[in-house]
């Protein structure tokens, strides 16, 4: 049940990731609506980081394309935010939480120029939004796991995108953040944002997206989440791996064979 | 001491331009080196130190004039190729970084002996002091070479103040930085080409062997004394500074001494002591915490002691003998002694004919760690279900830290109980 929609926000066209050559998601057709809070689900090494990765153009992508606002990623920069993974810096780095924040507004700024004053209202509004204004001058590296990824919501809201690429917000961090960022999202939502979640708890999913993505290497459905979140379709997505994709990937990468003919 | 009032009075131009030239290159390494530490790429830098030295070999085979201009974009380059033949190794074998770098590093520094070696044994006359690239020689900083070394490093001061933001982001995620649509590209070119300049203007002073110190230790020496960017870019340009200055004295009183080593000596010693003596990271301050600890545990634990006799005889205000209180718990007497009288200067306690007594203020302290201490028992059987003949050990430690705001969620868990696992009444 893979459901294309009219004028997506994001079209992922025949998307194939490979690490070291072997794939790791294979041809991913996918378009999302506007204005939707979409879930990514799959099980562990499913490769829904790396979708969001390829589709963020962080990885290089073995085939297809990906198009945001029905244009090349570079043209819509500005419109776009990402929080990466929790654990992919070093929050032992010499900086304060409204320093962070602040970055979310380099973006718009551009080379060269410093911070202005709109910037840091900014800034310090959106570390408002996720509470924790009174948190701005504290060192990153005495945050806990939940302010931390609170921290990082607040840079991607100082942004002031369309569309939000989150990976894993919710891991890791305690019950009061989970509630408060969720509420955030639907927040976000209600603004007409499209927000996509890499999310790793099945539990919550139909609580929390409207939008459901469901991923093992390949992908399994993309719907409406009362559509696609049943028992057949999680089999499917849960039962077992691919082994004989998993064998074939392995094959390419041994003998350093392109996961393409051409490219 | 004359040397030294000599040399700090600035009188002589030479002196003067020595010194500048020292700090120049010492800060602006420095300043380079905090993003190198930052992006976790200290050891790159060392290789970069190394590889010049070919360069500047190879420049002067060349050019066969010790032109500081020419030397210097000898010494550019093949800094450069080092880390180019690092990237292009890591990306396209196993060989994991670390490997990368050191097979690098020895190659290029190996063939610059060579070169070296080579230039020396053709008594080409105008070859000597080229060697000082080795060990460095500050006290040579003069005329044209203090000029070009002088404009490579201002010039990497302000390159790092134009793009300090830019530089920030590169360090502290790197992909964020692209998928707001930095040149996340260009910008590990600028930061590697800084170091390579930062490392070839170093040089002069440091010498290629040891000039890795120069870019990386006064960046981590910084690190120790602040959690702010900007201030620890500071501190460390202050460090190399100081540490170039005292190189340029020493260069100058003994003009045979290698500069390098006196330089990294210091800039080390500044480091060591920054790790000891820094607040909070440093490991002084964390004896003084331990210490502290250990003080007022035992300060709590004689409180304790006092205010469970006097619970258990229901008498509070009688005073008890030192040996009494050890009879109930085993503390070196010694320790228990000077325990009582510092509890006694800070009005906890009062000396009674030789016998101790608990103030107002005493009693209440007493009540509260008994209090800690039996609720913390009762939690551990409650929350994690341990048995109540486990659970004291634990509870003599926690009874110390648990701060007012945990010990009133703690009440508010337990439901105000009353008494605790052994049914002793939760005062």
């Amino acid at each position: 049940m893979i459901l294309q929609v009219e004028n997506p926000v994001v079209e992922v066209h025949d998307l194939t990731v490979s690490y070291d050559r072997k794939p790791v998601l294979w041809g991913i057709d996918l378009t999302l609506p506007a204005g939707a809070l979409v879930g990514v689900i799959g099980p562990n090494g499913a490769g829904k980081s790396t979708l969001i990765k390829a589709m963020m153009n962080l990885l290089p992508v073995s085939s297809g394309y990906v198009r945001i606002f029905d244009q090349p990623l570079k043209q819509v920069y500005s419109r776009i935010s990402y929080v990466p993974q929790r654990e992919s810096v070093d929050w032992d780095f010499p900086a304060s939480v409204f320093d962070v924040v602040l970055m979310g507004r380099y973006g718009q700024l551009g080379l060269f120029k410093r911070p202005r004053k709109a910037d840091k209202d900014a800034a310090m509004e959106a570390l408002e939004q996720v509470g924790m204004q009174s948190f701005a001058e504290r060192q990153i590296s005495q945050l806990s796991g939940g302010q931390q990824q609170r921290v990082f919501l607040a840079r991607a809201l100082a942004q002031n995108a369309d569309v939000y690429f989150m990976d894993e917000p919710f891991a890791g961090v305690d019950i009061a953040t989970e509630t408060a960022i969720i509420q955030l999202l639907r927040l976000m939502r209600d603004q007409g944002k499209t927000v996509i979640v890499v999310h790793h708890d099945l539990q919550s999913a139909s609580e929390y997206f409207d939008w459901v993505v469901l991923l093992n290497m390949r992908l399994v459905a993309s719907g409406p989440t009362e559509q696609v979140l049943n028992q057949e379709l999680l089999e499917q997505t849960y039962g077992g791996k691919l082994t004989l994709l998993s064998k074939v990937g392995d094959l390419l990468r041994k003998q350093e064979f392109p996961a393409r003919e051409k490219s | 001491m004359q040397d030294f009032i000599e040399f700090f009075s600035f009188t002589d131009a030479n002196i003067r331009y020595v010194t500048l030239g020292s700090v120049l290159l010492a800060a602006s390494s420095a300043v380079v080196g905090c993003f190198t530490l930052l992006r976790k790429r200290a050891l790159v830098g060392d290789a970069v130190a190394h590889a010049v030295l070919p360069g500047v070999c190879l420049a002067f085979i060349v050019s066969g004039t010790k032109n500081p201009f020419i030397l210097l974009i000898g010494a550019f380059v093949t800094g450069w190729l080092s880390l180019v033949v690092i990237d292009y190794i890591t990306s396209r074998s196993r060989i994991k970084e670390d490997t990368a770098i050191g097979l690098v590093l020895s190659v290029f520094f190996g063939i610059g002996i060579l070169l070296l070696t080579a230039i020396q044994q053709t008594g080409n006359a105008a070859q000597s002091g080229l060697d000082k690239f080795l060990f460095g020689s500050a006290a040579s900083l003069i005329g044209e070479d203090l000029i070009a070394f002088g404009v490579v490093a201002v010039m990497l001061l302000v390159a790092v103040v134009l793009f300090f933001k830019e530089l920030t982001l590169l360090c502290f995620d790197q992909a964020y930085a692209r998928t707001i649509g930095f040149p996340v590209r260009g910008l590990e070119l600028l930061l590697t080409t800084l170091t390579v300049f930062a490392v070839v203007v170093g040089i002069q002073a440091v010498g290629v062997v040891l000039m890795a110190a120069m870019l990386i230790t006064p960046a981590a020496a910084a690190r120790f004394w602040t959690e702010n960017l900007k201030v620890m870019l500071v501190l460390a340009a202050l460090i190399g500074a100081f540490s170039g200055i005292a190189g340029a004295f020493v260069s100058y009183t003994a003009p045979s001494m290698p500069t390098g080593p006196w330089i990294v000596l210091i800039v080390s010693m500044i480091a060591i002591l920054s790790f000891a003596l820094a607040p909070g990271r440093g490991w002084v301050a964390r004896i003084l915490q331990q210490r502290r600890n250990k003080t007022r545990i035992l300060e709590e634990n004689l409180l304790k002691l006092l205010y469970q006799l006097g619970e258990l005889r229901q008498d509070y205000g009688n005073a008890r003998s030192l040996e009494e209180l050890l009879e109930r718990r085993n503390i070196p007497k010694n320790e228990a002694l000077g325990g009582l009288q510092k509890l006694k200067r800070q009005g906890y306690l009062q000396k009674d004919d030789g016998r101790w007594v608990l103030t107002p203020e005493g009693e209440k302290r007493g009540r509260r760690v008994v209090r800690l201490h039996r609720l913390w028992e009762l939690y551990l059987t409650q929350y994690l279900n341990l048995a109540s003949d486990h659970v004291h050990e634990d509870a003599e430690t926690i009874e110390h830290i648990i701060t007012p705001e945990l010990e009133q969620r703690l009440i508010e868990e337990l439901n105000y109980p009353d008494l605790d696992p052994h049914s002793a009444r939760i005062p």
